[in-house]
């Protein structure tokens, strides 16, 4: 019989050789004359043990890491075919303290599965949600996401399921649904992870959307950052659509939805809802006015639900096991759970999936170990590069929306950046700037001028000069900036820069 | 055929594919870039009639995306991550030896015409920075040694 071996496809584990590890077990496979059955699964989002093999054995997974082509040969000394012992040898892989501590729904079958198989998919309770969301009116499968709790996992944490909602309300011969997988945020990879790992959910969950507010065309805007999701996604939806779960008559329900991916061009601003649609268009992605608000005249005009990746992988779940179900996880007013990415100076970083309301600290120490370097941690920000900087005496704020918003600071999308003391606030302040600038679509005053005009600030403090006035004008443009941007760009650059500025005043040359 | 004969074919054939698709400025210019490595500045008016754009409207689209260019590049583009988590593992000092190392700066390419460095800000491997795309191939957990023996590599098998 032949052997089961898991060798991730994700592009991280990649990027440390997982397919050189692939390869060398396919020729020693072959050379010791070894029947195996070789599966490219997702990343389970422990990657500081990637590349990551995973053997298929009576008890479960055997996981052995980090591997390296070299530990090839001596693996197979070991028989850890059969699971045999060796020095990269971890035990069962759901058994490892940080995996199973997690509350998985997004994330469940990434890692245990084949990406691209649409079998694999659907035995492990794939499309169960579309399957009942055909059965129920359109209303119920809105009603279904609003009780969920469920809030845009991109960042703006706007309840997904009124969104729906006022796109199901506003009468229209065309609406769109548009997942935003421009995600641009650095210390952010779950959406990545969730495409190349999972594409199926990712699709179920437009899909669904698409039945619920009558949206009969999708488009996946992705970053063109990402070659292996575009690679896998495509593969999926040319899978959907033979096997019938896009397009005319979805599984013989008359229902249609059509979905297609289109890549981006290297603007962060497109992540930015209104600059995604003009960017749809075939325009240069200038941030729009707000109203009219995108669900009621958005994409072409018409009303549109645009949701982020994570948002929308988390709807099948929902509809599989109900509102309430997904409800009962988290704290406060954030419900369900949030994949959060521990990344930077970190010395376990990953994908952690867990209802709202661990600290900062418990994600830091006890997933992630604490710094890379050894060092201590002096900063982390959270929410990408419009997001806070914290410091230690701030730890202990539960992620959850509210808590952090209450600390002039944002959840974002979750991803946490960990900085050790041997980083310059200062400097960072001064490239959050530089990076307005270089983003800024240029389409208002305060984002366009005043990142430029922040840098040069930023100079003048690092190097000492006229500090008596340059905090001040600094702390007087990041105001403009917040109260005068059109879009969060130029509008929560401010959240890093004054963060920084505030809690780490030494830096910037001035007395705390 | 002349060569920019054989490019303006591919540019036409590209656009003929595409131009009805909603929204097709993008896929027609992405089209363009991967055929030919860059969007030449006389595609523009093909491009332009195509789309009943004017040609300002598309030259606007082409410079308002830092992925799109419109020289050629080097046989290897570089795009090395400048963003945050990766200069919290040592980006600056990486990002200083590739460029002293390769000669150039951002938006360059070298004399030999080999590779060409541009910075991106994010390759989604956050978790193993800093990080690196050389193509499609992406980099994590780069330092100064591995980058030599990765272009030793990529010039090698080039």
């Amino acid at each position: 019989m032949s052997i089961t071996i898991h060798v991730p496809c994700d592009s991280s584990a990649v990027s440390l050789g997982a397919d050189r590890v692939a390869n060398a077990i396919v020729q020693e496979a072959a050379k010791r004359g070894i029947d195996i059955n070789l599966i490219r699964n997702g990343s389970r989002g422990m990657y500081w043990l990637e590349p990551l093999v995973e053997v298929t054995t009576g008890t479960g997974h055997v996981a052995y890491g980090p591997v390296q082509p070299g530990d090839v040969p001596g693996l197979f000394d070991a028989s850890f075919t059969e699971g045999g012992t060796h020095t990269l040898g971890l035990g069962l892989t759901e058994e490892l303290d940080y995996f199973k501590k997690q509350q998985r729904l997004t994330f469940a079958r990434i890692g245990k599965t084949d990406p691209v198989s649409l079998t694999d998919y659907i035995e492990n309770d794939g499309y169960r949600g579309l399957k009942n969301a055909l059965d129920m009116t359109q209303e119920q499968i809105v009603q279904a996401v609003t009780d969920s709790g469920l809030r845009g996992r991109g960042g703006a944490a706007f309840p997904t399921g009124i969104k729906w909602k006022t796109v199901l309300n506003t009468a229209s011969l065309q609406k769109y649904i548009i997942c935003n997988a421009d995600e641009g945020d650095s210390g952010t990879f779950s959406d990545r992870m969730v495409m190349e790992g999972d594409p199926f959910v990712l699709i179920e969950g437009m899909t669904i959307a698409g039945l619920a507010v009558d949206a009969t065309q999708g488009y996946i805007y992705l970053r063109v950052e990402y070659p292996h999701a575009l690679e896998i996604l495509n593969a999926a939806i040319a899978t959907a659509y033979q096997e019938g779960y896009l397009g005319d008559n979805i599984q013989g329900s008359d229902k249609t939805f059509n979905l297609e991916v289109r890549l981006g061009a290297g603007a962060y601003v497109c992540g930015e809802e209104t600059s995604l649609m003009e960017s749809l268009e075939g325009k240069r992605g200038l941030v729009r006015f707000k109203p009219p608000l995108p669900a009621i005249s958005g994409l072409f005009g018409q009303p549109t639900v645009v949701n982020n990746v994570i948002s929308l992988a988390s709807v099948p779940v929902i509809l599989d096991k109900g509102g309430d179900y997904y409800r009962d996880f988290g704290m406060g007013r954030s419900r369900g759970t949030l994949p959060v990415q521990l990344a930077g100076n970190i010395k376990r970083p990953g994908l952690v999936e867990l209802g709202f309301g661990l600290t900062l600290r418990e994600l830091l120490y006890d997933f992630g170990g604490g710094s890379a370097s050894g060092r201590p941690i002096k900063a982390v920000q959270v929410g990408g590069p419009l997001g806070a900087y914290l410091p230690e005496a701030q730890f202990d704020t539960p992620l959850d929306y509210e808590a952090f918003a209450a600390i002039w600071a944002v959840v974002g999308h979750g991803g946490i950046v960990v900085f050790d003391d041997t980083v310059n606030m200062a400097e960072m302040a001064r490239y959050s700037m530089e990076f307005c600038k270089i983003e800024s679509c240029g389409k208002c005053t305060p984002c366009r001028i005043g990142s430029t005009r922040g840098v040069e600030v930023m100079d003048d403090i690092i190097n000492g000069r006229n500090l008596d006035k340059n905090i001040p004008l600094l702390r007087d443009l990041c105001d403009t900036l917040l109260n005068g941007s059109l879009c969060a760009l130029g509008g929560m650059t401010p959240y890093p820069v004054l963060s920084a500025l505030n809690h780490f005043p030494e830096d910037f040359g001035v007395n705390a | 055929m002349t060569e920019s004969g054989t490019m303006q074919a591919t540019v036409q054939e590209i656009i003929a594919d595409l131009k009805d698709k909603p929204g097709a400025l993008l896929p027609i210019l992405h089209g363009i870039q991967d055929a030919l490595g860059y969007i030449p500045a006389n595609s523009v008016p093909d491009i332009a009639t195509a789309l009943s754009l004017s040609r300002a409207e598309v030259h606007g689209v082409i410079s308002f995306y830092h992925y799109f260019r419109d020289t050629p590049p080097g046989q290897q583009t570089i795009h090395l991550c400048r963003a945050e988590s990766c200069q919290a593992m040592g980006g600056k000092q990486l990002e200083e030896h590739v460029k002293s190392k390769l000669g150039i700066n951002f938006h360059e390419t070298t004399a030999n015409g080999k590779f060409s460095l541009e910075p991106v800000y994010c390759l989604g491997n956050c978790a193993c920075s800093p990080a690196m795309q050389i193509g499609k191939d992406i980099y994590g957990r780069v330092t100064a040694d591995s980058f030599d023996a990765i272009i030793t590599n990529t010039e090698a098998s080039a």
